[in-house]
C-alpha cells in the first residue's frame, strides 16, 4: 500500500527542470515542430491516438514531443487531457463501406469487386536501412505515381460471401439499445461484444499482438484468413439536436480488418465462416489484425466452442489490455512504500528469529538424543 | 397526404446547408480565416460561444452490425446570430475556436438571401473544389498501386 509522504519538493522541482532540459536535448539541434511529428511520424501519432482513445493529430504530436517519444506516456497524456473536456455526444456509426480507400487487400479473394490496392505499405519492402534518409540535406520530394481512377464501388468482402449464406451475418441489435461505454462506466463482467471491441480498440498494440500470435501458435484453435484489410478516410457525422439534422464533423483515418474463420457448426447453427472484427484509428494494421483475431477468440461462448486458451479468457484479456492502467499499477511500485515495507521488515525479522530458534532447539534435541544412545 | 416536412427550409435547401457546413468543417483554419477576411463581416452576437468538447465516434461490429464505441474526437462548435436575425452554426473536428466562430458567421450569412450567392461563389465553391482535388489526388495515387495477383499452380512447370 502507498502511504502519502511529505518532503522532496525542491528535489522534485529540480528533477522537473532537469527533465525539461534533457527532453530538449542538444540545443544546437533544431527543436521538433508538432507538424514534423504529425507528418513524418504518423504511425506513432496513430498509435497514441488509438491507445489514448482520442483522435486529434496535433494533440498526439504534442504528447509525443512532451513525453520524449514514450508512446505509452503520450497516450496517458491524451487520456488525462480528455477528462478536461465536456462530452457533446455520440457520433453516428461510421460507414466503412464509404471509405476513401487508400489501401485495400484481401488474402482470400484475388479478384474481388473493387479490386486490391496496396497503398502506402511496408509489406513488400526489404528491411534494409535506407541511408539516403540519413543524409543531412534530405530535401528530395518523393513523387508518387498516379493512374486514372475508376468509379467502382468497393463493397466489404464479407458482404460478398454473405450473399451465399456462407458468412455469418453481423449481429444487429435494436438501434436504440444502449451501447456500453468504458469512459462512462468502468469495465465489469460479463462484458458484451460492444464493450470488448471498445476495450480492444484502445488496448495496447503489443499485448494484442502477443495474444493474437498465441492463437496462431495453438493456444486456442483459430485458423484465420485476412478476409479484408482496408485503410482510409471515413466521415464522422454527428446529429446536432439544436439543428435537427446531422452535421459532418470532418474525416478521420481508420484501419478496418475482417478476419474470417472456419466454423464447424453446432446443434444450433450450420457450418459457416465466422468473423472477428478490428477497427482502429489511423494506419495501424498490425493492431487491427490482432484486434480482429482476439475479438474472434473471445466469442467462443456464443459459438459453443471450448475455452482452452488465454486469448479466449474475456476477463483476463480485457483486464490487462489497457496499457494506461497497466503502467499505472506497475509503475506505482516506484512510489515510497516505506510503511508497508517497515511492517514486512518486522515480520521477516520475527520469522527469522523463530526459524533460527527452532533450528537451534532441534539441533540441541539431536545432540541430547545422540548422547543418550 | 397529411405529412409535411417538419422544417422551414425546403428539402434541397436543407441538404445544401449540410453540405456547406461540411465543406467549411473540412477546410483548414487558415483557409477559413483567409476567406473570412474577404467578407464584409456583418454584425453578429454569440448565441453559443466557441466551445471545444468530445464526440465519441461509433463503429459497427463487422462493419454493418450493432454499434460500439471506437474512441473520441475533439470537436469545436459555435452558434452566432446576425443582426438581421439569421442563426449560423459550426461544428468541426479539432480545437480551433476562431475557425468555429468564422464558420458559424459564414453559415449564417449563407442563409441570408442577399448574401447566399456571394458566399457560395466566393467561399464554398472554391473550398469544395480544392477539397475535391485533394481527394482526387489520393484516389489517383492509390489507383497506381492497384494489384493483380496470379495464382501459381503447384507442381506445374
Amino acid at each position: 500500500m502507498y502511504v502519502a509522504v511529505k518532503g522532496g519538493e525542491k528535489a522534485i522541482r529540480n528533477a522537473h527542470k532537469l527533465l525539461a532540459k534533457r527532453r530538449r536535448g542538444d540545443t544546437s539541434v533544431p527543436a521538433l515542430t508538432l507538424e514534423q511529428i504529425a507528418e513524418q511520424l504518423s504511425h506513432s501519432v496513430a498509435r497514441v491516438m488509438g491507445e489514448g482513445s482520442l483522435y486529434d493529430e496535433k494533440l498526439a504530436a504534442l504528447a509525443i514531443k512532451q513525453s520524449r517519444g514514450d508512446l505509452i506516456e503520450a497516450a496517458f497524456l491524451m487520456r488525462a487531457y480528455r477528462t478536461t473536456l465536456p462530452r457533446f455526444g455520440y457520433s453516428q456509426p461510421v460507414d466503412t463501406a464509404k471509405m476513401l480507400v487508400e489501401r485495400r487487400i484481401s488474402a482470400t479473394y484475388k479478384d474481388l469487386p473493387g479490386g486490391q490496392v496496396l497503398g502506402p505499405t511496408f509489406d513488400y519492402s526489404h528491411r534494409l536501412l535506407d541511408f539516403s534518409l540519413a543524409a543531412e540535406d534530405d530535401e528530395r520530394t518523393p513523387q508518387a505515381e498516379t493512374a486514372e481512377t475508376r468509379d467502382e464501388p468497393v463493397p466489404r468482402v464479407t458482404d460478398l460471401l454473405g450473399d451465399e449464406g456462407l458468412m455469418e451475418p453481423d449481429p444487429l441489435t435494436d438501434e436504440d439499445a444502449p451501447v456500453g461505454d468504458l469512459t462512462r462506466e468502468p469495465l465489469s463482467f460479463p462484458a458484451d461484444r460492444d464493450l470488448r471491441l471498445q476495450n480492444l480498440a484502445r488496448g495496447d498494440e503489443g499485448f494484442l499482438l502477443a495474444l493474437a500470435y498465441s492463437t496462431q501458435r495453438g493456444y486456442g484453435r483459430t485458423h484465420p484468413f485476412a478476409g479484408e484489410i482496408r485503410y482510409g478516410e471515413v466521415e464522422v457525422e454527428f446529429y446536432a439536436e439544436e439543428l435537427g439534422f446531422a452535421v459532418t464533423l470532418g474525416t478521420i483515418k481508420v484501419t478496418e480488418c475482417q478476419m474470417v474463420n472456419q466454423f464447424q457448426g453446432s446443434a444450433k447453427a450450420a457450418p459457416t465462416f465466422t468473423r472477428g472484427y478490428g477497427l482502429v484509428f489511423g494506419q495501424v494494421e498490425r493492431k487491427a489484425m490482432s484486434m480482429a483475431m482476439v475479438d474472434r477468440s473471445m466469442r467462443w461462448q456464443e459459438l459453443g466452442e471450448e475455452q482452452t486458451a488465454p486469448a479466449q479468457d474475456i476477463e483476463f484479456v480485457l483486464s490487462h489490455s489497457d496499457n494506461i492502467q497497466a503502467t499505472g499499477f506497475v509503475e506505482h511500485l516506484k512510489l515510497p512504500h516505506y510503511v508497508d515495507f517497515q511492517a514486512e521488515l518486522d515480520l521477516v525479522r520475527r520469522m527469522r528469529g523463530e526459524w533460527f530458534e527452532k533450528r537451534a532447539s532441534a539441533e540441541s534435541d539431536g545432540t541430547s538424543r545422540e548422547a543418550a544412545e | 397526404m397529411t405529412e409535411t416536412t417538419p422544417t422551414n427550409l425546403p428539402e434541397d435547401g436543407h441538404s445544401a446547408r449540410q453540405k456547406n457546413m461540411a465543406t467549411l468543417a473540412a477546410a483548414t483554419p487558415a483557409d477559413i480565416a483567409e476567406n473570412f477576411r474577404k467578407l464584409d463581416a456583418p454584425a453578429y452576437e454569440l448565441v453559443r460561444q466557441p466551445e471545444t468538447g468530445l464526440v465519441m465516434v461509433r463503429g459497427r461490429m463487422g462493419g454493418t452490425g450493432s454499434p460500439f464505441n471506437l474512441g473520441e474526437v475533439t470537436v469545436t462548435r459555435c452558434v452566432v446570430r446576425l443582426a438581421s436575425g439569421e442563426t449560423g452554426s459550426a461544428y468541426s473536428l479539432g480545437r480551433n475556436k476562431e475557425k468555429a466562430l468564422q464558420s458559424a458567421v459564414i453559415d449564417a450569412l449563407w442563409q441570408r438571401a442577399d448574401a447566399r450567392e456571394q458566399i457560395e461563389e466566393m467561399i464554398i465553391a472554391p473550398l469544395a473544389a480544392a477539397q475535391e482535388t485533394t481527394t482526387e489526388t489520393v484516389r489517383e495515387e492509390t489507383e497506381a498501386t492497384r494489384v493483380n495477383f496470379f495464382t501459381m499452380v503447384r507442381g506445374d512447370n
